[in-house]
């Protein structure tokens, strides 16, 4: 086995959409020459605005979404070579909304076992041992095995969601915001469980999040996205005491810790998240930068390798 | 700080089910002064959002709505029938909600509804509604403002809209604002900014500002003073300082202990918690509501505690242990 759990090379998901009546149609670069590894035991965290290509890009990794060009490998295999159910056994999700994700017509049981069931898993009389062995784990009641999901709080609802992704045991969990649907105390108890589950099932999670506190907390490493690239790559210790980009920047400055010495940070962002349709010229993120020069609105920056991450633009080429 | 804007006192909702009463706000008290910043803040079904509908008069038909006082600049509006309610909602008092996508009429242009707000209260013509309407998009950062007034809501953005609505509240001059989780579906970048304009525009008209958000953050960065709930009461109140600095409440000591916050949690550390759930509304309740999940919870704790106040000035908290954190008849030692 190596140690590389995932690697995307020059990935890109282009949607043709319409640009209104008559217009025809126009390609959007949903994803846009990414490059990405994660390695075994990693916490790698996706942030960014919405629109920002995060969540494709973990469509992709799910094998929901065909990506446009580009290649990429689980597991050392290409994901395209790749059979449903292998992938599914390898790769397994966890939801935002554990009120939409869980199938409302199914018990707590039925929904946890049915990974299972699907990849026709041997010695069905043990099922139920185990689904009741990863309830525990996740720390669900065994007396819920036979509730319905709508008798259970947010907090539960994503316990069953979680139980459910990990049953088969899978090399990658990737997490879409997973806590952002829930209340801050279930959202600590939340992140405690997914830290403990890493640590004792070796597991490698891939967080999309656009909470950066939620992101320093659990996250050994930051990719930070801005309309479809990656602007800014590091380990999370790097990436929160020196961004290097100033979308990086700009977005710390943007997390409101609850402290009331400070007031609320002016970002000078500008109110405008650009088109994803017609990108800016250069680097995309020129309109908004604070620290743009000539050069970038002529030209798109390219990632620059440094001693403790990867950034591209212009003020470190 | 200055003339009070609002006042209530012992306001309470009770909704009645097919299987008893539900008490989703079980007599909350406060007030807000001109100028000044209150930030109510709770978790998802404390009742925070329902005691917001309640002071506009716009819950649900079968709720019913009790207090001793609801004072709006001097006036009782408690009793008002919904005709002046309906004078007095978008006029005096101005609303913003959490998703502008459902607050906005989607069939109808921006210029139209927002001149629409301020002819409804104001006899003014269509142009000098249309007038104001462009600067007030211009005082909320909207470019190209004439132009905006012909676009349908779907046409912006979530940041943009949210901006609309804050541009159509202040059409008619409210002194009250209520805005209910304003930036909870915005992403970070923009939150800051709608908070900051918010922050400014309040500033600027010296209004009134009831913020009702669960994110702690939020509150820290705006509020002048802080009202926590918990299961539809009030279990702690004081100044934006107090509250974070030294909190009294077991409550809000284990909510402030959830949130990693950057350079203070230590990565990869447990964060606090606050184990079981909030404990159902339905039906007589009684005795302390946090007691179930208290870390310190007493015998005592079955029976109501009091209001104390807290450590710092005008900070008040409802709980059987004094702000020293001693017991109830133990002799309090400073």
């Amino acid at each position: 086995m190596s140690d590389t759990v995932l690697e995307a090379r020059n990935l890109t998901c282009t949607f043709m959409i319409s640009a209104g009546a008559f217009r025809g149609r126009r390609p959007l670069h949903a994803v846009n020459g990414v490059d990405l590894t994660v390695a075994r035991g990693e916490v790698l965290a996706l942030v960014g605005e919405s629109g920002c290509g995060k969540t494709t890009l973990a469509k992709i990794f799910l094998g929901l979404q065909e990506p446009s060009g580009g290649t990429v490998r689980l597991n050392g295999q290409p994901l395209s070579a790749l059979a449903r159910l292998d992938r599914a056994r390898f790769v397994q999700p966890i939801f935002q909304d554990p009120y939409s994700s869980l199938n409302p017509r199914k018990t707590i049981g039925e929904i946890i076992a049915l990974p299972l069931r699907v990849q026709g898993a041997p010695n069905p009389a043990s099922w139920r041992s185990q689904v009741e062995d990863i309830m525990a784990l996740v720390g669900l009641r065994p007396q819920l095995h036979d509730s319905y999901p709508n008798q259970l709080s947010g907090g539960q609802r994503q316990r069953v969601a979680i139980a459910r992704a990990l049953i088969n045991k899978p090399g990658l969990v990737i997490c879409d915001e997973p806590t952002s649907a829930l209340d801050v105390s279930v959202q600590s108890q939340i992140l405690n469980l997914l830290q403990d589950l890493r640590r004792d099932l070796n597991l490698t999670y891939i967080v999309i999040s656009h909470n950066l506190a939620v992101v320093e907390h659990i996250a050994t490493r930051v990719a930070v996205m801005y309309l479809g690239r990656i602007v800014e790559e590091a380990d999370t210790e790097t990436l929160f005491a020196r961004p290097r980009h100033p979308y990086t920047a700009a977005l710390l400055e943007s997390v409101l810790t609850p402290d009331p010495s400070l007031g609320i940070p002016n970002t000078q962002l500008g109110a405008t998240f650009p088109n994803p349709v017609d990108p800016p010229s250069g680097c995309a993120f020129h309109p908004r930068c604070r620290r743009a020069t000539a050069v970038c609105a002529e030209r798109a920056p390219r990632p620059v390798s440094l001693t403790d991450g990867t950034v591209a633009c212009h003020l470190y080429d | 700080m200055g003339e009070r804007i609002l006042e209530v006192e012992n306001l309470t909702v009770d909704i009645p089910l097919a299987v008893g009463t539900l008490h989703p706000v079980q007599g909350i008290s406060f007030h807000v002064d001109r100028g000044e910043t209150l930030c109510i803040v709770g978790e998802s079904g404390c009742g925070k959002s329902l005691a917001s509908l309640a002071i506009m008069d716009l819950l649900p038909k079968r709720a019913v709505r009790r207090a001793d006082r609801l004072v709006l600049d001097g006036k009782d509006i408690l009793n008002l029938p919904e005709s002046r309610m309906c004078d007095i909602r978008g006029n005096t008092m101005g609303m913003i909600f959490q998703e502008p996508m459902t607050s906005l009429n989607p069939v109808y242009t921006i210029g139209n509804q927002m001149i629409e707000t301020l002819r409804r209260h104001r006899r003014v013509s269509v142009e000098d509604a249309r007038d104001r309407a462009i600067s007030l998009l211009e005082k909320v950062g909207i470019s190209a403002a004439a132009s905006r007034l012909g676009q349908y809501p779907h046409q912006l953005s979530g940041g943009l809209r949210q901006r609309v609505m804050i541009a159509m509240m202040l059409m008619c001059g409210p002194d009250l604002i209520i805005a209910d989780e304003p930036t909870t579906a915005l992403d970070v970048t923009i939150q800051a900014q709608i908070l900051l304009l918010l922050a400014e525009l309040q500033r600027e008209f010296n209004m009134g500002l009831i913020l009702i958000t669960h994110d702690l953050g939020v509150v820290a960065r705006i509020a002048d003073r802080v009202a926590v709930m918990y299961a539809g009461q009030m279990v702690e109140q004081g100044s934006a300082a107090s509250i974070f600095t030294h909190p009294a409440h077991p409550y809000t000591r284990g909510l402030l202990d959830c949130i990693p916050i950057p350079g203070k949690t230590r990565r990869g550390q447990p964060l606090g918690s606050i184990p079981g759930i909030v404990p159902s509304l339905i039906g007589t309740v009684t005795g302390c509501r946090f007691a179930a999940r208290c870390p310190r919870v007493l015998d005592v704790c079955a029976t109501d505690p009091p209001f104390r106040d807290g450590p710092a000035p005008g900070q008040a908290y409802r709980c059987h242990l004094d702000s020293t954190g001693s017991e109830p008849g133990a002799g309090a030692t400073p």
